[in-house]
């Protein structure tokens, strides 16, 4: 009868390891680095950490299903380059003679809707040809890459403030401004992260996604359509990837094609670290904000120490490893002790 | 005739729990087919590969020409000279046939490079013993199957090897194929070679066999000349029991439910999965389906669920025409599937007992937005109260259960749909004899409520005594329909076994 305290104090112990390494790390850091956490730092921390936790959140939902998305750091720099291209010269209707310029916000619809687009066009290709996830989203990532380069030839869209003229101006808010001292990327973080948490455990559309990952075709016998849902999470990891674009290109008010270049990897590394399962069925919101809060305060941390670029690569690399060693040690523990329990009930 | 090839004294083989094979005999007779026949579980294919060297027996002794001999791996049992092709081919589709006739103990050609002309000189001869006349080089995966079975006994008998196992060699075999087969074997028991031949159609056996051994619960129930016997002696042997009508049942079916016209499903290579068939189930009825395998049992309940997108044919449900396609669709026109695999197809291993019971109903337990916990643990518990499922908490993963109790979490994740027609494919595989009788007790339960059910099976006894009446699926066609009071074994048999 204490098995089900038993099991969930374990579980709680899995999803608090990488907790604890994170307020290890956090400790380290601050008596190592004394202006680690100071009023000054912590903001661009907590920017820093926003951009991957939001790219990797929108990822998880994939990575739930079994697929994987390698075109979102491709897709942060074309929807930066999209923003980046309507701010600065508006949309050059050159066969009508004359060039039209959108508000901000449209800016923005148009950007994430193109997110939206690549993902849905990644599901497809992935759900109606059979073709593996990884293939689609590495070749998408080059055709993304491939036409943020092409938008302005390779070129910088420099100094996004706007123009009153064109009523383009307001654009670097969404990177630089704050509520109550916060910055507006960490309450965007904070908002998906509470709607993603409701989408993925109290919604039917979560439940199914964690389904799809865990058996596929007794989901699909059950009548999920398995079609529907794969292309939602590739539409989500796209969604947010432009969203992740627009805050990044804002912060520094400049939108380069090369923007975003191996966030996927990190944002990889975030999920994998907070105790998402690459075989899909296994993962949470939660622990893909940890494992982006980690992720976030070794780089920072390490930089404030003044470790070498190079060496901080490394560290990054063993930490994601160890991470996933881990999860297979303690899967297995709770298997032999399933196991144990099993033979000792029959 | 009559000579000893291979003596089998005494074998016996342990798992743990149960005990597959108690000292069992088993005489293998030079230039004869030998065939072993049992019901599911009786320990056929364990004996089998304990001959094949698969497995290891935990006792008894294999005598060769009177020398005891032990092997322990299929390698080895080819050195003494005992060859087998499994019921599934075990071929590399994208390699000639001369390389997986060699996979494995390829000629050399000095130290590192195979000689591939040798290979090919040495596979034309193989393949000209068996009358099969296709180059060597041609790849595996241009061959129908019935070649490929033919590419198989080269292999097997390359060496050698001068008995020969076969088991189930027809099931995936079109009848022309089968005449094929059948010439080779008489050709190789010309040549002297003994053959093991297991098979569930009668009729095939009687055609070549030689001898008879019949297994039953592990143990040697009989052995005799297959002249001196006839199809009711093997009924009566393999299952124990004089044939009889099963115990009549208090049957109270409603009016006529569903009615399947022209069911059709082709299959890759032109032929059918499932072809022309038409039958009707009644309100509390049970209907039985039963056949041997790829006789085209899963696929009928397949095509009902919406599962197999190429079927044609009519689906009448309630005097409406069902027109939806998609499997989810399917489950609101009131049709639920239990799947054959539990573990491959029926539940989601990483989601706990409740989260599995609600999966397909998801919607009904929703509001707008969000999933009502309240109204989905109501669920779950009515059901768990309802089928007597033993758990020590709904949050519990479903792993932790017993197969017996997984599968009627399943029962109640299909009831959660509230279908009108359940369809249950072999829904007492892996699950104890306890656990069967309860769930035998819950499908009469669910037909008093008007419920149709279909339900596909392999086990003889289970469709002599829970449908009210049985199809018999042969090769895709519909070959028998009996009523409860006409079931025989041998009826069941001979219509899953005819051409």
């Amino acid at each position: 009868m204490d098995s089900p305290k038993r099991a969930s104090s374990l579980n709680l112990l899995i999803q608090l390891r990488t907790f604890g390494v994170l307020i290890l790390l956090l400790v380290f850091f601050s008596i190592m680095a004394p202006n680690f956490l100071t009023a000054g730092n912590v903001p661009i921390l907590a920017k820093h950490i926003a951009v991957n936790a939001i790219l990797a959140m929108g990822l998880v939902f994939v990575l739930l299903t079994g697929g994987i998305d390698l075109s979102i750091g491709s897709v942060v720099g074309l929807a930066g380059m999209i923003a980046g291209g309507l701010i600065y010269e508006g949309l050059d209707l050159g066969f009508l003679g004359y060039t039209i310029y959108f508000s901000v916000p449209a800016i923005l619809v148009i950007s994430l809707l193109m997110g939206l687009l690549i993902g849905m066009v990644n599901g497809w290709i992935i759900t109606k040809f059979s073709v593996a996830p990884f293939i689609v989203t590495l070749g998408m990532m080059y055709i993304a890459r491939g036409f943020a380069l092409l938008r302005s030839n390779g070129q910088t869209f420099p100094n996004l403030q706007g123009s009153a003229e064109h009523n383009t101006t307001g654009f670097p808010i969404l990177g630089a401004g704050r509520i109550l001292d916060i910055p507006l990327s960490v309450w965007i973080t904070a908002a998906l992260a509470i709607f993603f948490i409701y989408l993925a455990k109290r919604m039917p559309f979560g439940r199914h996604v964690y389904a799809v990952g865990g058996n596929e075709t007794a989901s699909r016998l059950s009548g999920i359509n398995v079609v529907r849902v794969k292309i939602w999470v590739y539409m989500i990891s796209g969604f947010t990837a432009a969203l992740v674009g627009l805050i990044v290109t804002s912060e520094l008010v400049a939108a380069h094609p090369a923007t975003g270049v191996s966030y996927e990897m990190n944002a990889i590394a975030a999920a994998v670290l907070g105790g998402t399962s690459l075989a899909g069925g296994r993962g949470s919101i939660g622990g893909t904000i940890v494992g982006a809060c980690t992720i976030g305060v070794l780089n920072d941390g390490m930089v404030m120490m003044g470790v070498s670029e190079f060496w901080q690569t490394v560290i990054k690399g063993v930490v994601i490893i160890a991470a996933a060693v881990l999860d297979q040690v303690q899967a297995e523990l709770q298997r032999k002790s399933a196991m144990a329990k099993l033979e000792k009930g029959s | 005739m009559d000579e000893p090839v291979l003596e089998a004294r005494g074998i016996t083989k342990k798992y743990p729990g149960t005990t597959a094979l108690d000292r069992v005999d088993f005489t293998v007779y030079k230039g004869a087919v030998n065939v072993l026949v049992g019901e599911n579980g009786a320990g056929k294919s364990t004996l089998m590969k304990i001959l094949a060297g698969v497995e290891r027996a935990t006792a008894g002794t294999i005598y060769r020409k009177g020398q005891a001999i032990s092997y322990s791996s299929p390698f080895e049992a080819r050195n003494h000279g005992v060859g087998i092709v499994f019921q599934e081919l075990n071929l590399v589709p994208n390699l000639s046939i001369a390389e997986n006739i060699f996979m494995a103990r390829e000629m050399k050609k000095g130290r590192f490079s195979v000689d591939l002309a040798k290979q090919e000189e040495e596979a034309a001869k193989a393949l000209a013993r068996l009358q099969f006349d296709v180059s060597p080089a041609t790849l595996v995966g241009n061959l129908g199957i019935g070649q490929q079975q033919i590419v198989e006994l080269a292999k097997a008998l390359y060496g050698d090897v001068d008995i020969l196992i076969m088991d189930e060699p027809t099931s995936a075999l079109s009848e022309q194929e089968v005449k094929v087969l059948f010439t080779i074997i008489n050709d190789l028991k010309a040549a002297g070679t003994a053959i093991i031949y297991i098979s569930h159609r009668f009729e095939e056996i009687f055609e070549i066999g030689d001898y008879i051994t019949v297994l039953r619960d592990g143990k040697l129930i009989s052995t005799a000349k297959i002249k001196d016997i006839d199809i009711h002696w093997v009924v009566r042997e393999m299952t124990g029991e004089e044939e009889k009508p099963p115990p009549p049942r208090d049957k109270r079916t409603g009016k006529v439910m569903l009615e399947v016209n022209h069911l059709t499903l082709p299959n890759d290579t032109g032929g059918f999965k499932v072809n022309d068939v038409s039958f009707t189930l009644r309100e509390g009825e049970i209907l039985g389906i039963y056949g041997l395998m790829g006789a085209g049992r899963t696929e009928i309940l397949e095509c009902l669920i919406g599962a197999q997108p190429d079927a044609r044919g009519e689906i009448v449900l309630g005097g409406r025409k069902v027109v939806s396609t998609r499997i989810d669709q399917r489950i609101r026109d009131g049709f639920s599937l239990i799947p054959e695999d539990r573990k491959q197809q029926g539940i989601v291993q990483t989601f706990s007992i409740a989260d599995n019971m609600t999966l397909a109903s998801l919607p009904r337990f929703s509001g707008r937005f969000s999933i009502s916990t309240a109204k989905e643990n109501e669920a779950v518990d009515r059901m768990i109260r309802e089928l007597f499922i033993k758990i020590g908490s709904k949050k519990h993963s479903i792993t932790s259960l017993s197969g017996g109790n997984q599968q009627k979490v399943i029962v109640g994740k299909n009831l959660l749909t509230n279908p009108r027609v359940l369809l249950m494919d072999e829904p007492t595989r892996g699950i104890d004899v306890g656990a069967k009788k309860e769930m035998f007790d819950i499908i009469r339960r669910l037909t008093d409520a008007g419920l149709g059910i279909i339900m596909v099976s392999s086990e003889l006894k289970e469709m002599l005594t829970i449908p009210d009446r049985v199809l018999v699926l042969n090769k895709g066609r519909l070959t028998g329909e009996f009523e409860r009071e006409e079931l025989t074994q041998a009826r069941l048999l001979m219509a899953s076994g005819t051409k």
